[in-house]
């Protein structure tokens, strides 16, 4: 292998890796504060690229206004979510709020699967993200510039968020203890929708981000690669960001390159994550940045 | 406990279900139409795997998510040993079978054992790296099992025949098989859960730190649990393979998993009885529910079929169930205690 297909490897893993963290970053905050694994968060990826789809394809607005539009709605889906099927199951046994995550997942891939129909659609990528331009014989295209250059700005803007302001402040009291973050005088449950509409809009932003380079949409395509942000988000110490990144730009990077090396094992690219994990787990059972889980959650 | 005059009636009554159970198989397999004897079929079966599902998740509360793998094991194995040496070399399309595949044959029996064995095993050295973690944890560590063992299937067209799937598979299955193993399964399944091994997998549910404390060796009971599961998930995938007379990796997706953890909700999480009434419940209203996928001309309202349209309705039976009804059916009573609960109420 030349150093040319290696770098171009390197931008491929780059923009996969990021995309898998932006939508780790949505689980792993979810986990932190209520320690469930929304099931559903896959789907909320799906949802948004499905929004921008339809605005594009439909109504014919330009692409930042419709990744504006879609990423606000799937906020606010993602709080209707938390309203609707997790808020009444604070005090339940976790078990009760994993079984519901699951079942909001298969509702809404069934849902869409019924009303908009299976078939993958194309998604209509504007044209200027699809230039090609070339550094040093490395050939680029504009969205794989932007895209890890979007979830670079994004991740400051959480973590600026979360360590900045009073907002923050009041989700990582909240990743200690519920109870007492109410006996204080915040409104908890606030706190828990702001953490579901950030996650969702992070989510919406990977799910548009997918369609742009795999460009179509289908009802099934937030199933898989939530599951492998999910992984990554285990593997990079969930709970943290900062780690869920590492996280997804491990498993973006390990996807790329073990098939770049190795293009017989590409059969096997979809389990990389999950064994990747499974190892993981096996020597370090809290992630690799999730070393001091007591003590600090993000 | 130890009254001896509820025990024996105890027994009487168990005696009684049992008997009425092998007579039904009977019965039902001399008298119901092929559609119907169909559908039992399958009721036993999933009756076998929610019982077994229920052992590792409801019983010991590891929540775990692998039994489409298990099954898809046991359906392989079965299927390998059931279809002869002609049968793999004339339809097994992309690569040829390795030649110990095409060795590789028995009776139904020993196909049906070996499935729960092997299965059985792999829970067994999986239970090393798995129980290391736990709650949400294990949940997507045996998720991503069931999905590695999905891409394995696919990626190892010698031995599965692939995407394709190996068809022609002699049907076996019939209610004296399925029926029998599901009494046996549900059974052996009552007989640990009211074992000491049941009460310490009970005590590892509720509270695995103060189990730990009182001298339980939770690793070894959930080891045990999710071993016991497996074999019957094996076994089970074997009487699947052996009903449909074909089987694809597309029949072990997650929704396999799902439909199991639909079963034992509704019918509470943690009882026998339980699991066996959701499945008859789960597998009727799939059955039922059939309606939803077609046109529906109702009072005036028409609309186009809407394939799928179960699976949606199925989902949010599901949430409400959890919302509304979170005990499910039966709790984690069994049959026994309904019965105790009449007589001190009286």
């Amino acid at each position: 292998m030349d150093i040319l297909t290696f770098m171009q490897q390197m931008v491929n893993g780059f923009s996969l890796g990021s995309m898998y963290a932006l939508i780790a970053i949505g689980y792993t905050m979810v986990y932190g504060v209520l320690r469930l694994i929304n099931f559903a968060h896959g789907d909320i990826m799906m949802v948004g690229a499905f929004l921008a789809y339809t605005f594009m394809a439909v109504f014919n607005l330009p692409f930042p206004l419709t990744v504006l539009l879609a990423v606000t709605l799937s906020a606010a889906l993602g709080m209707l979510m938390d309203k609707i099927a997790y808020k009444p199951l604070r005090e339940a046994p976790k078990i009760s709020l994993l079984i519901t995550a699951i079942g909001i997942s298969f509702f809404l891939e069934n849902a869409f699967t019924v009303f908009v129909g299976g078939v993958p659609r194309a998604f209509p990528v504007p044209s200027y993200m699809e230039q090609i331009f070339t550094v040093a014989n490395v050939t680029f295209s504009v969205s794989s510039i932007t895209v890890p250059l979007v979830t670079l700005i994004l991740l400051l803007g959480i973590l600026y968020v979360l360590y900045k302001t009073k907002y923050g402040m009041a989700i990582r009291a909240l990743s200690f203890d519920i109870k007492t973050v109410n006996l204080m005088g915040i409104d908890a449950n606030m706190i828990i929708s702001l953490v579901f509409a950030l996650g969702s809009a992070l989510a919406a932003v990977g799910g548009i981000f997918w369609a742009v380079n795999y460009p179509s949409v289908e009802p099934m395509m937030g199933v898989l690669v939530g599951l492998k942000a999910f992984a990554a988000a285990v593997v990079g110490g969930i709970g943290s960001v900062t780690g869920a990144v590492l996280g997804g730009f491990i498993i973006g990077f390990t996807e790329v390159v073990v098939i770049a090396f190795f293009p017989e094992m590409g059969g096997y690219k979809d389990a990389f994550a999950f064994v990747f994990l499974i190892l993981v787990l096996l020597f370090k059972p809290t992630g690799i940045m999730g070393e001091d889980l007591e003590k600090s959650r993000f | 406990m130890i009254n001896d005059s509820i025990f024996t009636k105890q027994r009487i009554i168990n005696l009684g279900i049992i008997i009425t159970a092998i007579w039904f198989t009977w019965f039902a397999q001399q008298v119901f139409d092929e559609y119907t004897v169909r559908i039992i079929n399958n009721v036993a079966i999933f009756i076998i795997l929610a019982v077994s599902y229920n052992l590792i998740n409801g019983v010991t509360g590891q929540f775990s998510l692998e039994p489409n793998g298990f099954v898809a094991i046991g359906a392989y194995v079965t299927a390998i040993l059931l279809v002869d040496k002609e049968g793999m070399l004339y339809q097994y399309d992309i690569s040829d079978p390795y030649p110990w595949v095409l060795a590789l044959q028995t009776n139904f029996f020993w196909a049906l054992i070996l499935s729960g064995i092997i299965s059985a095993l792999l829970a067994l050295s999986l239970s090393f790296p798995v129980f290391r973690v736990r709650g949400d944890y294990l949940a997507i560590v045996t998720l991503g099992f069931g999905f590695i063992i999905r891409i394995l299937a696919i990626n190892s067209p010698e031995i599965t025949n692939g995407s394709l799937g190996i068809n022609d598979i002699p049907q076996f299955s019939n209610l004296y098989w399925t029926g029998g193993v599901a009494i046996f399964a549900v059974l052996a399944i009552l007989n640990i859960i009211y074992s000491k091994y049941g009460r310490a997998m009970k005590a590892v549910r509720d509270d695995e730190d103060a189990a730990s404390a009182m001298g339980i060796n939770t690793f070894k009971v959930k080891t045990l649990a999710f071993t016991t599961s497996a074999f019957f998930e094996g076994v089970g995938g074997g009487l699947l393979a052996a009903l449909l007379t074909s089987i694809s990796p597309d029949l072990f997706t997650f929704f396999f998993t799902f439909q199991l953890l639909i079963i034992i909700v509704i019918g509470g999480l943690g009882s026998t009885t339980g699991a066996i009434i959701g499945t008859v419940m789960v597998m009727a209203g799939l059955e039922w529910m059939r309606f939803l996928d077609e046109p529906i001309n109702f009072m005036g309202i028409h609309t186009d079929a809407l394939p799928g349209m179960r699976m949606v309705v199925f989902a949010l039976i599901l949430i409400v169930v959890m919302l509304f009804a979170r005990e499910g059916l039966m709790g984690k009573k069994e049959l026994k205690d309904l019965f105790k609960k009449k007589k001190a109420n009286k």
